[in-house]
């Protein structure tokens, strides 16, 4: 699990505690580059994300990472190009851009609460857990992206999961999304590198 | 009333959508929750959960939220000092920033009542109820839970004319609180109120309603459930 410092990631490794896993907090290079798998988390903004990762040269770190990584809601947001959050440049992982979400009549914003995700086809993160509730807190989105395989409609359709090659992200909060989410995690730790 | 860890789990795994635990005579004792029980409901809970009760600055707010729970929930501290949920949405993001309104028609319309968990402190904030609803969205609270105090604990039903006329001016997520009895009072607060949830404790904790049969007879009608 990466450290980028602010964000409030216990719920992430408690998850991965009842799948008996785990997880280790670091920002080492060398920990990082060795591990299985990677999560990158996230509470908080944008700028601030990317400031502290750059700090830590992690910026150009995740990029080059080839085992499974998984972005979960800002940590999602940070591995496309660019965020309207404080005008970021991000990662640059997964083409795109993340946009604030427009209010519309009864739906405000931040979108909060539970969802439901439609896969744009057949993948394995998804395995078990299509159409089913997940958990969302946030005020940006990824309108659309080629690398999209799942969406989600809140006045208008945006990005809820999104892959390219070894790259997964969430928009949603897998560890607080119950059953689903748990089958989600899992799916993740038991992929094929 | 069994443990708090034991019920935790329970509701967790009956399919609630979200938990909040109240320690609702913490304001009137002027004292905070007792949080070395936070960390560990955080352990075992892969729903959200909300803590409430005495969180009456942004410290006391951080400790609760880095103990592990997604959302804090204040009622008096924000009515002694509103400006609190100011500094709570500013700092933590008005995602976590839940207020609770006890509510009752009193003179002059819908009253705001502070201290409400000990009937001998318990007092009439100088609040019109929904004046004070638009007051906590201006200020950044995320999310409103609505207890109607002449409904809580008798069973008849939410106080539907209220949660209308609450509805009405609360563009934020609104969470009904007070008075379910039956399954029927779900369905009704769903689509006569128009709320976003739906909170119980006593018929949940008797058995009265279980949450898989509530949440399967709210989908027969039309009502859209997690399952």
């Amino acid at each position: 699990m990466i450290d980028s410092g602010g964000a409030n990631i216990g719920s992430v490794m408690f998850a991965l505690e009842r799948l008996g896993v785990t997880g280790e907090l670091t920002r080492d290079h060398g920990r990082i580059r060795s591990a299985s798998r990677v999560i990158l988390p996230g509470v908080g903004a944008a700028a601030d994300a990317m400031t502290r990762l750059r700090e830590y040269e992690l910026g150009e770190l995740i990029p080059t990472l080839t085992q499974p990584v998984l972005g979960i809601c800002l940590g999602m947001q940070l591995l496309f190009e660019h965020s309207d959050e404080g005008d970021s440049v991000c990662l640059g992982v997964l083409p795109g851009k993340v946009e604030r979400m427009s209010a519309a009549e009864n739906l405000p914003v931040p979108h909060m609460g539970w969802n439901t995700v439609e896969s744009l086809g057949e993948t394995p993160l998804l395995a078990g857990v299509e159409g089913q509730h997940f958990y969302f807190v946030h005020g940006y989105a990824v309108k659309s992206s080629e690398c999209s395989t799942a969406t989600t409609e809140y006045g208008g359709r945006f990005v809820s999961v999104a892959s390219r090659d070894n790259f997964f992200a969430t928009q949603f909060h897998p560890e607080r999304s119950g059953a689903a989410g748990a089958r989600l995690i899992a799916n993740f730790l038991g992929m094929n590198q | 009333m069994g443990g708090i860890l034991e019920l935790a789990v329970r509701y967790r795994d009956e399919g609630a959508d979200e938990l909040v635990f109240y320690d609702i005579t913490a304001s009137p004792e002027g004292r905070s929750v007792d949080r070395t029980w936070i960390s560990r409901v955080a352990a075992e809970l892969d729903i959200p959960f909300c803590v409430a009760g005495g969180i009456r600055s942004a410290q006391a707010a951080e400790e609760v939220l880095a103990a592990g729970a997604d959302k804090i929930s204040i009622n008096t501290p924000a009515l002694e000092n509103p400006k609190l949920i100011d500094e709570l949405a500013r700092r933590f993001g008005s995602q976590c920033v839940v207020i609770g309104i006890d509510s009752k028609f009193g003179e002059g319309g819908y009253q705001v009542f502070m201290n409400t968990g000990d009937p001998t402190r318990m007092s009439q904030a100088p609040r019109l109820t929904l004046d004070w609803v638009r007051e906590v969205q201006d200020r950044g609270a995320g999310e409103i839970v609505l207890n109607c105090m002449s409904h809580d604990g008798v069973r008849t039903g939410y106080d539907l004319e209220q949660l209308k006329e609450v509805r009405a001016g609360c563009q934020l997520p609104l969470v009904a609180s007070g008075g379910a009895g039956s399954e029927e009072h779900f369905l009704q607060v769903f689509t006569e109120a128009r709320v976003d949830g739906a909170l119980a404790a006593t018929v949940f904790h008797s058995g009265s309603i279980r949450l898989p049969d509530l949440k399967q007879y709210l989908k027969a009608n039309n009502v859209q459930v997690r399952q």
